[in-house]
């Protein structure tokens, strides 16, 4: 499989678009780090880039990579080799690329200015939001039929993760705000990987003082070592499921 | 040795292949003919593991194909429009294909890498060859690992004829050398002097599959042009592709 893999990130790295995106990481954290007085505003504002940007250019990147590599894909499928291995190598390359450019452009800013709890529980949100939308990328680029409709595809799932999810959220918790929802918005909470980076970082920091009773029952969870276990499963689970599905899918694919 | 059984597919409305029934032996070579739409890149693709049959089976050398890809090690195919990755340099797609396929470098077959000049190319980009160029690469791989069986779809469209005439004289050596060849093709002279059985082909339907001599001797013809037509105008009154082409040609020529 890493033989596969070897040439997608071959082709990849020439295309330079990983290059910029690890230089626009890279500076963008650095540039905080010295702007900021205070290490964990830096984090703060650090928290929303690695939120908002890191899924969305990882889809865009995925989905436009993907079907620039369908020649590449189909000249595969005509040799001795399952397509379960093809898409693989195809994942394995595009998710090592985008995780080192992660871990270069943000990993060693934090190392450098912020090597604490917090700072590693951003690397490790980044880290997995990266595998996570690269994964759900593959999905949409799989099953939508041309260029368009993948990247659109990717684009919608990610304003449904990044904003709508949240409004949904919100809706729901105005609606019934006469009921203990405590419970209920930690499964929320699960059902989209963007929402429980972001509680899993700030409960590591100060201001999670400010979120009162929610906030208390929130520390209390992930606060604890069920809590960590607790995000990186369903993190897990985030990659896992999406990538297994597209897998499904592409084997009874017509190319 | 290839053989299928009842094979169908369908694309939506369209139905590419109905009923297909056949046997392909070694040593023979098989001219699929057919018009546009007429469903023989399918069934090419079909046997490659491309596109998957709604019903019916496939065997390839005695093994049915379905998911074990191993089966592709002795199959060279040389499709239509042969596309590459963009960046990927003509070396580094041959030198990649032998990774894949570990056949020992002995027995590789290099005569056409030879014919066609094409290591005068090899430091280029697959994106600035033209279209013949790309489909003497497509031949050159084609035949590169000695396969017992090889499908070229359209093997002559787009070649010069000097390199067309080198193609041809490649196929009848290969059919000495008792290997199975399946050849799609408009250009009807071309496959005179090779093909030993013709599959005819309509609208996914198999109209006939016989050998070129009981062809000749029932039609009276030498040519297969001619002997096609001859075998459509007996039979099936609805059937008429053919001879638009030869009174097409038949205009051409008087003007």
């Amino acid at each position: 499989m890493l033989k596969l893999s070897r040439y997608v990130l071959y082709d990849i790295l020439r295309s330079k678009v990983v290059l910029a995106y690890t230089l626009f990481l890279f500076v963008v954290s650095f540039s905080l780090f010295q702007l900021e007085e205070n290490d964990s505003k830096a984090i703060l504002s650090l928290l929303t880039i690695v939120l908002i940007v890191v899924p969305l250019i990882s889809m865009i990147f995925t989905t436009i990579h993907y079907y620039n590599s369908y020649e590449f894909i189909e000249l595969m499928l005509s040799q001795p080799l399952s397509r379960t291995r093809i898409l693989m190598s195809e994942y394995a390359g595009v998710a090592l690329s985008l995780l080192s450019a992660f871990f270069i452009g943000v990993g060693i800013p934090v190392l450098l200015f912020a090597f604490d709890e917090t700072g590693m529980a951003l690397l490790f949100t980044g880290g997995s939001l990266t595998l996570v939308f690269t994964s759900i990328a593959f999905l949409a680029s799989v099953k939508a039929r041309d260029k368009a409709r993948g990247i659109g595809a990717a684009l919608l799932l990610w304003f449904y993760f990044a904003l709508i999810y949240d409004g949904l959220v919100l809706l729901v918790l105005f609606s019934f705000s006469e009921y203990p929802m405590e419970k209920f918005t930690l499964l929320l909470s699960a059902l989209n990987p963007i929402d429980l980076g972001r509680i899993f970082i700030m409960l590591k920091m100060d201001v999670s003082a400010l979120m009162g009773y929610t906030g208390a029952l929130y520390k209390d969870f992930f606060g604890s070592g069920t809590g960590v276990l607790f995000t990186a499963g369903i993190m897990i689970l985030w990659i896992i499921i999406p990538l297994w599905l597209a897998i499904r899918s592409f084997k009874r694919k017509d190319m | 040795m290839i053989r299928i059984e009842n094979l169908a597919k369908r694309f939506k409305k369209l139905q590419a292949l109905a009923d297909i029934n056949a046997l392909f032996n070694n040593g023979e070579v098989v001219s699929l003919i057919g018009p546009n739409g007429s469903g023989k890149t399918t069934l090419i693709k079909s046997i490659l593991g491309m596109v998957k049959a709604d019903s019916g089976f496939i065997y390839v050398n005695g093994r049915q194909i379905n998911g074990d890809p191993s089966y592709r090690n002795d199959i060279g195919y040389m499709p239509q429009i042969g596309r590459y990755p963009d960046n990927m340099k003509v070396e580094q797609l041959f030198r990649m294909m032998k990774n894949i396929r570990k056949v020992p470098e002995p027995e590789l077959d290099t005569d056409l890498l030879v014919k066609f000049n094409l290591v005068s190319i090899f430091e280029k980009p697959m994106r600035t060859l033209s279209g013949g160029t790309r489909q003497k690469v497509s031949a050159a791989l084609a035949f590169y690992f000695n396969p017992g069986i090889l499908i070229l779809d359209e093997p002559t469209a787009g070649l010069d004829p000097l390199s067309s005439e080198i193609l041809k004289e490649k196929i009848m050596q290969e059919k000495k050398k008792n290997k199975l060849i399946l050849i799609t093709s408009h250009i009807l002279s071309d496959l005179d002097e090779l093909t030993t059985h013709v599959m005819y082909l309509q609208e996914g339907k198999m109209i006939f599959l016989k050998d070129i001599g009981s062809l000749r001797k029932e039609t009276g013809e030498d040519k297969l042009g001619k002997a096609i037509a001859s075998i459509m105008r007996g039979g099936k009154k609805e059937v008429l592709w053919i001879n638009e082409v030869l009174a097409l040609k038949a205009t051409v020529k008087t003007d």
